[in-house]
């Protein structure tokens, strides 16, 4: 056991900060005051993508033939993702396709497939948004019901899709569709790729609790979909979409976005005063920050278990399918303890008077909510774990 | 950068689970709750055999030199087993302070025969206050005409009966940290007298220790010097109890899910219930981050001095709380059976109430991170 990074770690982090520090997006105020989609943001947003990729700093693992840097050494994407976070970094806004999309194709796409799509999504070029859950299914996602029908050359698609994060400004969309409505549900899903102008689309953005229309609903009309864009095999879909839903659920969300929020926790409590005194002196506050603190150290160390996994090319077991459980409750967590300090002003609106951190926490308690939701829920995991995990039997 | 444990150390893991599962199943364990000393003088030896009670002793006096990660490995599995008996405070707490502390006349006396397994120690270090921190060390170590005298009552002693040689905390003058020594008393020495206090962990047995006039053997480390070295013994036993929490919360688990997996009602196995599924996954997804948090408390009282004492309390409030969490979900999965004297469960339920509140509870620790932290 050595929890010192090698000197040629040490010299790559420092090449990327170094890098950072000259190439991060300036503040402008003049964006700030512009709503989540307006397209000045994409742009902006595309544009720093853009920036990172040709700096060398996307998608390191993939290969240089598909736009990647073909350099699979996990710490590097580790040090960078720490980096980006540290950093204060825009996320990226073409991580559905580089987590979800890229992966898949690389798993199972067609030469022509990885060519023609993986350099633009490396680019942002073209963005890409998920399209999985419908009103009918959720957590029993393989009950979807949108309907592909081959017809020559071509898929047919009538249907819905919903909670599409970036529909509004994507330009495709991996989606499962039914292609065959006989066959027992998980054999009867294609998983295809549908190019967001084609006519027949509707895109209805959806408000979420906190306020903004992060996702949509999206409604198919006899949608034509080339032949071409069927990834793996007809029906075979299920499969296709488990291969990185695994891959989905237990990446490690970022433990270093959740050390940075710790820090930030343990700052308000010691800047806010709570009936009188700094909050961080009230003994009841101090007692939860310091439980949080083991669970955000434990997680910390939890993901360098892991890393050293991966570089060892040891199978993963049970620790991790409970990531994102355990990631997503935790970060809830901190920032319902944010919300308790604050107090009477946890409450405020970005933007209202005597808001604390410009109404972050407040946003971030709601958004983290939804974290918990998305992707599977807390039950669905806790189902995940003890079946697959523990070998508990499927309930009937 | 390589978290993760060697093949050395899986080894040392997987050979330690076998020979427990052999020498110390439940049924080890449940003979020992009516022994008067709660120790097998026959399981020692064998320990001591394959190099246990010296793992930590330095090769030059006949152990195996290896670090508190290795320590932390076997201790969780002693956890599994909840082996009863003096290990925690014998082989890792009271050696490993002469090991820190204790003058070379000391080593040499003493060392060889704690890892050969020929001698037992133990702790004394509460009292009556209960309390931790330097004020709680009233007992006097009095300068006498034929050296110190110890008069006084130490509390909650592991074992006292069985030691050979007793680590205490005494009081040498002042009433703050300067004055705190700590002090060796040998077996038998005149003036100490013994009584138990009867508990509900039957694998760790507790002693009333009453010090009449008893002649001190020797100091560990300078006279009035002693709290470091205790805030040192403080940390290692928090790494060591939350290793041991770890094994036993673990252990509780697999218990729990096996049990689930046989047990049927309403025509089919309870663990095809989702109620008790998710028990089970929300006990595996806190013992799990857990884990990676004792390997690097054990990692850092090795190798990063300044981060050692912070880790351990991080790890000893967690542990303690995942531990006692885990065992009462084991309970509920079990149903009625899990209530009984005659299943095991309650074996580690019980052991996990000691484990939480020995060495600092989880408030204790919190207060000194939250001061760590700077705040």
């Amino acid at each position: 056991m050595d929890l010192a990074y090698s000197q040629e770690d040490r010299a790559f982090r420092k090449k990327l900060r170094t890098w950072l520090k000259a190439n991060l997006p300036k503040k402008d105020k003049s964006i700030r005051a512009l709503p989540p989609h307006h397209p000045r943001r994409i742009q902006r947003a595309k544009a720093w993508q853009r920036t990172l990729y040709d700096a060398g700093y996307v998608a390191l693992g993939w290969p240089k033939a598909y736009g990647g840097r073909g350099d699979d050494d996990v710490m590097h994407q580790t040090i960078l993702n720490e980096e980006l976070v540290l950093a204060r970094a825009p996320s990226l806004i073409g991580a559905s396709g580089l987590t979800m999309l890229g992966p898949t194709l690389l798993q199972v796409g067609s030469e022509d497939q990885k060519r023609r799509f993986l350099p633009p999504l490396l680019t942002a070029d073209e963005i890409w948004c998920q399209g999985y859950s419908e009103p009918g299914a959720g957590s029993d996602l393989a009950s979807l019901r949108t309907r592909a029908e081959l017809v020559g050359d071509e898929f047919v698609v009538n249907g819905q899709k919903v909670w599409t994060s970036g529909a509004q400004y994507a330009d495709w969309m991996f989606c499962l569709v039914r292609t065959d409505p006989d066959a027992p549900k998980h054999r009867g899903i294609s998983y295809i790729l549908i190019d967001m102008t084609t006519p027949g689309i509707t895109v209805r953005p959806l408000v979420q609790m906190t306020g903004d229309a992060g996702f949509n609903e999206v409604f198919f009309e006899n949608v034509h979909v080339p032949r071409a864009n069927l990834v793996g095999e007809l029906n075979q879909g299920w499969l296709v979409a488990n291969a990185t839903l695994f891959h989905e659920r237990n990446m490690l969300g970022s433990t270093t976005r959740t050390q940075r929020m710790l820090h930030d926790l343990i700052r308000l409590a010691r800047s806010h005063s709570r009936y009188g005194r700094p909050a961080s002196e009230d003994p009841v506050i101090r007692h939860k920050l310091v439980a949080l603190t083991e669970r955000v150290e434990a997680m910390k160390y939890h993901s360098y278990r892991q890393l050293t996994n991966a570089t060892k090319g040891r199978t993963p077991g049970v620790e991790v399918m409970v990531n994102k459980l355990v990631g997503t409750e935790l970060n809830h967590d901190l920032c319902a303890l944010a919300l308790e300090i604050m107090n009477s002003y946890a409450p405020l609106n970005r933007g209202s008077a005597h808001v604390i951190d410009d109404g972050v926490w407040p946003y971030e308690f709601m958004f983290t909510l939804g974290l918990m939701i998305g992707g599977g829920t807390s039950q669905v995991q806790k189902n995940i774990i003890s079946e697959r995990g523990l070998g508990m039997p499927k309930s009937r | 950068m390589d978290f993760g444990l060697s093949e050395e150390q899986l080894l040392l893991q997987r050979s330690a689970r076998n020979f427990l599962d052999t020498e110390c199943p439940p049924a080890f364990v449940r003979a020992l709750f009516d022994d008067a000393a709660g120790f097998s003088s026959e399981l020692h030896p064998k320990m001591a055999g394959l190099g246990w009670t010296g793992l930590l002793v330095p090769e030059k006096f006949g152990g195996l030199g290896l670090r508190v990660l290795d320590m932390a490995l076997l201790l969780e599995e002693m956890g599994r087993a909840a082996l009863p008996g003096p290990f925690l405070f014998s082989s890792v707490l009271a050696t490993y302070a002469l090991m820190r502390g204790g003058s070379p006349a000391q080593k040499k006396a003493w060392l060889p025969r704690l890892a050969a397994g020929d001698a037992l120690a133990s702790v004394a270090l509460l009292e009556a206050s209960d309390r931790l921190d330097a004020a709680g060390v009233t007992l006097k170590a009095r300068q006498t005409r034929d050296g110190y005298r110890l008069r006084g009552v130490k509390m909650f002693v592991p074992f006292a009966p069985l030691a050979d040689l007793l680590l205490v905390a005494a009081r040498t003058r002042g009433k703050g940290e300067r004055g705190v020594s700590l002090v060796l008393v040998e077996k038998d020495a005149p003036g100490l007298s013994m009584r138990p206090l009867d508990t509900f962990d039957r694998t760790r047995r507790v002693y009333k220790v009453k010090f009449k006039d008893v002649p001190v053997a020797g100091f560990v480390g300078e006279r009035d010097r002693g709290w470091k070295r205790l805030g040192e013994l403080q940390d290692l036993a928090g790494v060591a109890l939350a290793a041991d929490s770890l094994g036993g919360a673990q252990k509780a688990l697999d218990m729990a899910v096996e049990y689930t997996k046989v047990r049927e009602q309403f025509g089919r196995p309870i663990a095809s219930f989702q109620a008790l599924k998710h028990m089970a996954a929300e006990a595996v997804s806190d013992i799990e981050p857990a884990r990676s948090l004792v390997w690097y408390a054990a990692h850092a009282f090795d190798t990063r001095a300044r981060e050692a004492s912070r880790a351990a309390s991080l790890a000893k409030a967690r542990l303690g709380e995942v531990y006692a969490r885990t065992t009462n979900t084991a309970v509920q999965m079990h149903g009625g059976i899990g209530f009984t004297w005659e299943h095991d469960l309650h074996v580690w339920f019980k052991r996990a109430k000691w484990n939480e509140f020995a060495f600092g509870d989880a408030g204790y620790h919190r207060e000194r991170v939250a001061k760590f932290d700077g705040y």
